[in-house]
């Protein structure tokens, strides 16, 4: 008998999976979110006791809130924010409680709780339904963010979320939910946070990539190889903690960098890792450090203003030449 | 009222009286940095909700907060220990005055943001309706923090999903130096009950049996599996909002605070309606010596104790380390 190992699905459905296996996995974990009872119909958590299970009123900061009660005593929640904005709405538990309750109370807690945001960007949503959210978080020591850029990842920093003793903020990119590939089936398959991924081997310019962003800087090697060009892509996966080395040892092979991030310019996760470059990297730099980033605008509505304001395969590409 | 029950309710009332007196005469030596709040003539409304708790059940507090886990069973030293930023403080000199957290006696913390306990420990209480114990939350906060959205948000929650949790609003009339009759509807924040189904109970917070006794049905019903109670304390702070604050031109009337320092002062009519009940002058004196004794070794123990080293100030941010750059 082969036994399967792995199965061809989407992004999104890896989400559920994941989810799926550890509300199986440890009764403690709990789910709390919008909508979600909804699902349940359709299999979404097994065969689970649906006490474990709370749709919540339109209430994010409470239930927020709530969530970090319930992980410091003894559950292991997974808050469902929906659209990324939405965790604006969650910011104070999220910030003041969750995040450092373990060292303001010299460590009797543990906080661990997972949010889960979904970056719906470049879907003609506007201002309040696009963003990508994750820098402000990266300034708030004692979160751990994810974003993971393919189904595969999804479903193992999903897991690693769940099962991490601090808490985890799961930023998915919402152009990828359809996006398919082989999953690993193994229940406890987990893709460790902190550690980056290098998608494509190079020697002439690495490409530093955060989520979604990573497809695009692939295409983009695509065509630069047909140019002669070798690029290192290397995704972070894991925002914080930032993993130094990946970024570093990438840098060490080709001497130029490009970071490609959906976020906005300033202070984005772009602009930490190039500090970082600069910092730690300097002597191994032949060019200046390169961002491909989102400009400093509210996203705007109509498609010809919204889709030229994201990395893309040909802005990266044409980024990556100029570093040659 | 049973006689250990008024015993200890003494007792504690007292730690608290004396714990936060100690508390001021140390700012005052400069022993203490940062802000501190004193919770002296709420203890009748702190010690009433807490002594109709179990050990084990929860309690969140706010960020006038010395009295809570005293209320709630805590030793002092370590809460003295760490007003003082001392490593052998509860927090490990990490929290300070306003976030005495003490897990032992099942307080899940205090909050510095104005109404941050009110969904945690309405999440405790989820989290003990899921694991199917009968263990209850208790949440204090003030008349200001029922102003904010998360006291809306999450009494709601709490009574579509019935959990065990007791919202118990110390009304002390002032939000910092900001009255209650400026920034509320109607002055009666029980009432608000009634807009989510639940009950709401209106006490005296001056009055340690009356507090014990709604605090107790409160706990029974939520015990139950019958769902939240809104129990609104009215009570009165003595000191100003936080210790050394003076805030020239007064916004309290003089005759108010005269009124409820020599007429309403919990811990003597606590005091009084013990004697009225039987115990002698001579039990009394033994539980404010014991309490006293206490306070001292306290004071001593925090004073005697070292400061966190530098370095440690890297440690406990994550639950394995994580090398974080200096």
């Amino acid at each position: 008998m082969t036994q399967i190992l792995t199965q061809r699905m989407t992004y999104l459905d890896a989400l559920g999976l994941a989810q799926r296996e550890e509300l199986e996995r440890d009764s403690s974990t709990i789910m709390i979110g919008e909508d979600i009872t909804l699902y349940a119909a359709g299999g979404a958590y097994g065969n689970i006791d649906m006490s474990r299970v709370r749709s919540a009123p339109i209430s994010e900061c409470g239930f927020a809130g709530m969530a970090v009660g319930a992980a410091i005593t003894g559950l292991r929640p997974i808050v469902d924010l929906t659209i990324a904005n939405f965790i604006y709405l969650a910011a104070d538990p999220i910030i003041n409680q969750a995040a450092r309750l373990r060292y303001m109370t010299g460590g009797q807690f543990s906080v661990p709780v997972t949010f889960r945001a979904s970056m719906w960007h470049n879907q003609a949503n506007a201002a309040q339904h696009s963003d990508r959210p994750y820098p402000m978080f990266m300034n708030v020591p004692g979160l751990k963010i994810v974003c993971p850029a393919t189904p595969s990842d999804a479903k193992g920093l999903l897991k690693a979320a769940i099962r991490d003793n601090d808490p985890v903020l799961v930023f998915e990119d919402n152009d990828l939910w359809g996006m398919r590939e082989e999953v690993p089936l193994d229940t406890d398959f987990v893709v460790p946070i902190g550690k980056a991924k290098t998608h494509r081997e190079g020697t002439d310019v690495t490409i530093i990539t955060v989520s979604g962003v990573l497809r695009h800087a692939l295409k983009a090697a695509d065509v630069l190889a047909k140019e002669g060009i070798s690029v290192d892509v290397v995704d972070l996966r894991t925002l914080l903690p930032l993993d130094h080395e990946a970024i570093l040892a990438s840098l060490a092979k080709t001497g130029r960098i490009l970071i490609a991030d959906a976020a906005h310019r300033t202070c984005g996760a772009a602009a930490e890792i190039a500090a970082i470059v600069v910092e730690d990297g300097f002597d191994l730099l032949k060019k200046p450090v390169r961002r491909v980033v989102t400009p400093d605008v509210p996203i705007p509505f109509a498609q010809t203003m919204e889709k030229q304001l994201y990395p893309s395969p040909e802005s990266i590409a044409d980024a990556v030449r100029s570093l040659m | 009222m049973n006689n250990d029950v008024d015993s200890e309710a003494y007792l504690r009332m007292m730690r608290i009286r004396g714990f936060e007196e100690a508390v001021t005469r140390l700012i005052t030596e400069g022993e203490v940095a940062g802000a501190a709040h004193s919770s002296v003539g709420q203890e009748a409304a702190i010690v009433g909700a807490c002594m109709a708790l179990r050990n084990d059940d929860y309690m969140s507090g706010t960020h006038r907060s010395h009295g809570h886990p005293i209320g709630k069973g805590a030793q002092l030293n370590a809460l003295m220990a760490e007003i003082l930023g001392k490593v052998t403080g509860v927090c490990k000199g990490r929290g300070g005055s306003m976030h005495l957290t003490d897990t032992s006696i099942g307080s899940i913390g205090e909050s510095a943001i104005v109404g941050g306990g009110i969904p945690l420990a309405t999440g405790a209480a989820l989290s003990a309706q899921v694991r199917k114990t009968d263990q209850v939350a208790l949440t204090f906060f003030g008349d200001g923090a029922s102003n904010e959205g998360v006291f809306h948000e999450s009494i709601n929650m709490a009574a579509i999903w019935k959990l065990p949790v007791i919202f118990f609003c110390e009304n002390n009339h002032y939000a910092a130096v900001t009255p209650a009759v400026n920034t509320h509807g109607q002055p009666d924040i029980a009432r608000r009950a009634d807009g989510y189904g639940i009950p709401g109970v209106i006490v005296d917070g001056q009055d340690f049996d009356a507090v014990f006794k709604a605090t107790q049905q409160a706990v029974a019903r939520a015990r139950a599996g019958e769902g939240p109670t809104l129990i609104e304390a009215k009570t009165y702070r003595f000191d100003e909002h936080c210790v050394g604050l003076f805030i020239k031109g007064g916004y309290r009337a003089q005759e108010e605070m005269d009124f409820y320092q020599n007429e309403r002062d919990p811990v003597k009519l606590l005091r009084a309606a013990l004697l009225a009940r039987g115990h002698t002058e001579a039990d009394l004196s033994a539980i404010e010596d014991r309490a006293q004794a206490e306070i001292d070794a306290a004071v001593t123990f925090a004073k005697d104790s070292p400061y966190p080293r530098p370095e440690e100030a890297f440690e406990l941010v994550h639950a394995d380390p994580i090398a974080i750059r200096r």
